[in-house]
């Protein structure tokens, strides 16, 4: 199976919205420790090893063109 | 005069003058160097097949003190076919439930129920010095029947030198100097291997950048015979991890992973060493129960090992070729298959029944071995010693996770359990021609035990190349090329054995290497494709 890359979720704002709230009052370190828990479990959730070594491939490749201030 | 090199636990093999001291060099098939637990399996196996072997160590007995402790199911089952094992087992300490700490908090136990229907556990645990003992008791035993195994002990090999059609060793005692030959050296002789110094072979790997404080403590405690282990144990500020494993003789192994940047000689200070047991012990049981600290150590891991395992007539099996951290046993354990593997093959080679090249799959299939335990033991140790803070945020995550989900109790490592690997894909096995056969029974694996009439399977491979037939009856084939092939029929499988040998097939045939990995197997009897496979697993051409 391929990554998906192409628009999946039905809801995306509302979903956006839900991930930024789960990180309200949390400090920098814990909002680190959710998000390391949240991949986790959906790592867990996908199983796929090819579906997941797709998707940390595809991220390193995005990272690296951060907007400067 | 022969400088110790550590203290020994017993005296087994005293020095003692030998008439190789007054003659002309002698030549020796085989000269194993340290009679530790690999040399003294390389020796007892090569014996037992017939072909003389001499085994020199600098020492008189083990060396004392902390070494392995666990040893797992395949090597009681290379025990086994040695004789060894049954004192292993009785003296040993047999575990199921590991229970993992985060804090104060139990997050999960575990139950390692042995899998039925084979012969011995999934591990025992047992220190070092038993398991050399025992091995050295049957060696005795097999010499009172004229079994060609010597052991010399206080003889130290100071120089060899490959000549290409043997090996010139000089050899000092107690009594001065002397020389010998040999067609083949096999050097275990542990990770600071003299032999592998001698002949300035790298042995190169990683460091792990953390120190561990062993305690071994004898108690009389009512602890449960389990594994534990903590994570950020409560009861220890900066110590990140700590392990309490049960061993015979009420000897309680603690382990408290201390960190980079420590003082040494302040660690080892044992009034501080029982500060930390005292800590340990009274938030598990109340108050601190009389012990008293047996050995105590600080060492450091690394993983490494050498090129090749082969260098002309001289090879290296164990410590001396690959060393491991010790999370997950894979040090005396894959040793001791270094040992299985060699075994026969020198044995083979000695005899003119197999080609010298049958020896270099000695290296590739044992280096394949030992990469697959270093990534294995790596991959404890990183995440017991996280190596940056994303490395410990996802640890901690996991910890977190594995209170309440079962899946993240998956991730947490603090060693995964010995097994022997798979020579999947190596030059001296063949395809696999037993459709939807199991998967652990493939070409290259390691036979697993399963009942049969009157004991285990294992029992019946004794250590020549071994027809399993299964579900029908076969031609009795005794030698091919000269190779003694055992025949075993078995009509009735059990259950055990269905599950693990036929699949959903009604019939199976199976050709076994001496040291018990699948060459090859097929639904039918066929002479021929048996012998090409032995043919194969020997490194001659098929005709």
């Amino acid at each position: 199976m391929s990554l998906i890359l192409t628009p999946n979720i039905p809801d995306t704002d509302g979903l956006y919205q839900e991930l930024v709230e789960a990180h309200d009052g949390l400090s920098a370190e814990e909002s680190e420790a959710f998000n390391a828990r949240l991949i986790l479990t959906l790592a867990n959730h996908i199983g796929d090893r090819d579906v997941l070594r797709q998707a940390i491939e595809v991220v390193r490749k995005s990272s690296g063109g951060n907007v400067q201030n | 005069m022969i400088e110790d090199r550590y203290s020994t636990a017993s005296t087994l093999y005293p020095y003692c003058r030998v008439s190789d001291q007054d003659a002309e060099p002698r030549r020796h098939p085989v000269v194993i160097v340290g009679a530790g637990p690999v040399g003294l399996a390389l020796a007892l196996d090569l014996g037992q097949r017939g072909t003389p072997t001499l085994v020199l160590d600098d020492h008189e007995g083990p060396g004392a003190g902390s070494k392995a402790i666990c040893f797992a199911k395949r090597t009681l089952d290379i025990a086994h076919r040695l004789g060894a094992a049954k004192k292993m087992v009785e003296k040993g300490v047999v575990w199921n439930v590991g229970r993992v700490f985060y804090g104060g908090e139990q997050l999960f136990e575990f139950n390692l129920l042995p899998e039925s229907g084979h012969r011995h556990p999934a591990f025992i645990n047992l220190q070092q010095p038993y398991f050399e003992q025992y091995l050295i008791e049957c060696i005795r035993v097999e010499q009172s029947k004229g079994t060609p195994i010597e052991i010399r002990g206080r003889n130290q090999v100071t120089a060899l030198t490959d000549k290409g059609d043997f090996v010139a060793l000089e050899v000092d005692t107690p009594e001065g100097t002397y020389k010998i030959e040999a067609e083949f050296v096999v050097a275990c002789d542990g990770a600071r291997s003299p032999t592998r110094d001698m002949m300035g072979l790298s042995f190169d790997g990683r460091v792990f950048e953390d120190n561990f404080l062993i305690a071994d403590v004898r108690m009389e405690a009512e602890l449960p015979t389990e594994r534990w282990f903590w994570f950020h144990p409560t009861f220890a500020p900066n110590v990140q991890s700590t392990l309490l494993h049960k061993q015979p003789d009420d000897i309680w192994r603690i382990d408290f992973q201390l960190g980079w940047d420590i003082d040494r000689d302040k660690e080892l200070d044992p009034s501080r060493i029982c500060s930390r047991v005292d800590a340990l012990l009274s938030s598990q049981t109340g108050d601190v129960p009389d012990y008293e600290l047996h050995w105590t150590s600080i060492y450091t891991f690394q993983c490494r090992r050498m090129q090749e395992f082969r260098k002309g007539r001289i090879f290296f099996a164990g410590d001396s070729a690959h060393q491991v951290s010790p999370f997950g046993a894979r040090g005396a354990n894959s040793g001791v298959q270094d040992a299985e593997n060699l075994a026969w093959k020198l044995d083979l080679v000695l005899k003119g029944l197999a080609p010298s090249a049958l020896l270099d799959s000695y290296s590739s299939e044992r280096t394949f071995g030992a990469d697959e335990n270093i990534l294995n033991s790596s991959r404890a140790t990183d995440f017991m010693t996280p190596k940056s803070k994303a490395a410990t945020i996802f640890r901690d995550a996991a910890l977190d996770l594995a209170r309440d989900h079962a899946f993240a109790r998956t991730i947490i490592n603090s060693g995964r359990l010995s097994v022997p690997c798979v020579y999947d894909g190596h030059a001296h096995f063949v395809q696999d021609a037993l459709t939807n056969g199991p998967e652990v029974t493939r070409p290259g694996a390691p036979c697993p035990d399963a009942p049969v009439e009157g004991g285990f399977l294992l029992d019946n491979l004794k250590g020549n190349f071994t027809v399993l037939a299964i579900g029908f009856d076969c031609s009795k084939l005794k030698l091919i090329d000269g190779v003694a092939v055992d025949v075993l029929c078995i009509h009735k499988p059990s259950e055990y054995l269905q599950e693990r040998y036929l699949g959903g097939g009604k019939s199976a045939v199976y050709l076994i290497r001496p040291d018990q990995h699948v060459v090859g197997r097929w639904p039918e009897f066929s002479e021929d494709k048996i012998r090409a496979a032995l043919l194969t697993a020997l490194g001659k051409e098929p005709i």
